[in-house]
């Protein structure tokens, strides 16, 4: 693997083989001493462009663990205009000798100019672009999802006849969009759910079905159900009347918590908005795999460092 | 090319069940044992030889695996390698006598990418190595302490061994020029 842009490039036993070596990474990770030597003397670059928490402690927790050398570079605040501040930026990644560019950036696509430019050599990794793509947050999802339905069995499997729905802003949602192409490589059957308005115009594209009341979301039974977070920051048009109304039509409580089968799993890429689009009930029941997300998050990420940084230069026969 | 079978199904099976014996023997006895294989043929001769334990030592010993992937140090030489699982039996390894199996002992790096390994999982009493076949050619101080075979091999020559769990078939062959 030379880069992860998105996930619609994934094959399905490309994607697979990420997930089973993410399985490997998780092994490890319950061991006494954590750190692995693999990637002694590499170095790893997160480049934010957009405000990050988890996603960038995530990556560098990953890296950290793989016993890289995490360089973070925060590019906000900077003036100059954006191709060059790009541009710029990478060059000089590049004179520093980075391995792999971990970048975030606000405008879609900025990952994969950044990998066919010619700036720099090293592997780059989309952390969230835009409203574009976000491969390791899809990723980790899918581990999630298949390491609660298929336990120590997981390996090797995609999400063949899973039903997964993903409910709320997917207008802006980057996470929904990495989702939809992963799930559906893996075989999974993705529903969109939301108010009109958070609903991309377009769809017919895309290999999901559409459903608008959340209610009959649910009642079809969905092995796993996905609350993205709305996007208050986004919200400068009218998408929906108000939080409450949004509450009331989209946002999972307890009694809608309760109408799911008994062994479907409750979602969310956090930050979470308790209170709207997920009630605190749903957020901390045991169906809910919030922080089993977190954790999965960095073997994931473990997995995707290990196969971008770990094997040799200009061979690309992989034996995938 | 020319390809010659060293082992025949019969010779694996006697050079395990005399690995087995020796295991006992400088161990007085199965207790306390911990056999590891290494990915992917070392695990399915571990388990034959942990059966044979079982069998000769009337005690059941631990079989894990252990993948030595992210510890070697030519990752960088290849393509990359996809990691295969580690299975740490319950009980762990501290305090143990683990005994380390691979096929082929070569150059000894996966060995000591192995110890390693180990040493980030716990802390035994002590490790051994047992290889199915020692074909020569160490470019480190590691020496194993139970051999099916040693075979005299050139360098550039290459030992197949194959496992009819995995292969469909039992043999161990060498392919020269």
């Amino acid at each position: 693997m030379r880069h992860l842009l998105n996930t619609k490039d994934l094959s399905r036993d490309e994607a697979v083989r990420i997930l089973d070596v993410a399985e490997d990474m998780a092994d490890t990770q319950q061991r006494e001493v954590k750190k692995l030597p693999t990637l002694r003397g590499k170095t790893v670059v997160n480049l934010f462009f957009e405000d990050s928490t988890r996603t960038r402690i995530s990556f560098e927790a990953a890296a950290k663990r793989l016993s890289a050398d995490v360089i973070n570079f925060s590019a906000k605040g900077s003036s100059v205009s954006k191709g060059e501040s790009l541009q710029d930026t990478a060059q000089t990644l590049q004179a520093m000798g980075a391995d792999a560019v971990v970048v975030r950036h606000q405008a879609s696509g900025a990952p994969r100019t950044l990998a066919t430019s010619g700036w720099i050599s090293a592997g780059v990794v989309n952390a969230g672009d835009g409203t574009h793509a976000h491969p390791t947050q899809a990723l980790l999802d899918a581990f999630t999802i298949r390491k609660r339905c298929f336990g120590a069995d997981s390996r090797g499997r995609d999400l063949a006849g899973l039903r997964v729905a993903i409910v709320g802003d997917i207008l802006h949602s980057r996470v929904a969009r990495s989702n939809v192409w992963l799930l559906h490589t893996l075989g999974a059957h993705v529903t969109l759910v939301g108010p009109p308005t958070l609903i991309p115009q377009d769809v017919s594209a895309w290999p999901v079905t559409v459903e608008y009341d959340l209610d009959a979301a649910i009642a079809a039974g969905p092995d796993a159900l996905m609350m993205l977070r709305i996007q208050l920051e986004r919200m400068n048009a009218a998408y929906f009347p108000t939080e409450r109304e949004y509450t009331r039509a989209w946002g999972l409580d307890a009694g809608r918590l309760a109408a799911l089968p008994a062994d479907s799993i409750v979602m969310h890429p956090g930050p979470m908005n308790r209170g709207l689009e997920i009630s605190a009930d749903a957020a901390d029941s045991p169906r809910s795999t919030v922080l089993e997300q977190v954790t999965n998050g960095v073997s994931v990420r473990m997995a995707v460092l290990y196969l971008l940084l770990a094997g040799g230069r200009g061979d690309e026969k992989e034996n995938a | 090319m020319s390809t010659r079978t060293v082992l025949h199904e019969a010779d694996i099976a006697r050079a395990l069940t005399r690995i087995a014996h020796e295991i006992l023997e400088s161990n007085k006895g199965p207790h306390n044992l911990v056999l590891l294989g290494i990915p992917t043929r070392g695990v399915t001769l571990a388990r034959r030889i942990g059966a044979l334990l079982a069998e000769f030592g009337g005690e059941t010993v631990p079989v894990g695996a252990l993948d030595v992937t992210m510890y070697r140090d030519d990752l960088a030489q290849h393509p990359t390698r996809t990691p295969q699982p580690t299975e740490i039996p319950d009980g762990g390894i501290d305090g143990k006598t683990v005994v380390l199996v691979d096929d082929v002992l070569f150059s000894g790096r996966s060995i000591r990418a192995a110890l390693d390994a180990i040493g980030d999982i716990g802390r035994p009493a002590i490790v051994r190595l047992a290889t199915l076949v020692d074909r020569g050619h160490r470019e480190l101080p590691i020496r194993p302490d139970f051999v099916g075979k040693n075979l005299p091999s050139a360098r550039d020559e290459r030992v197949n061994v194959r496992l009819a769990e995995i292969d469909s078939e039992e043999s161990v062959t060498i392919e020269g020029h």
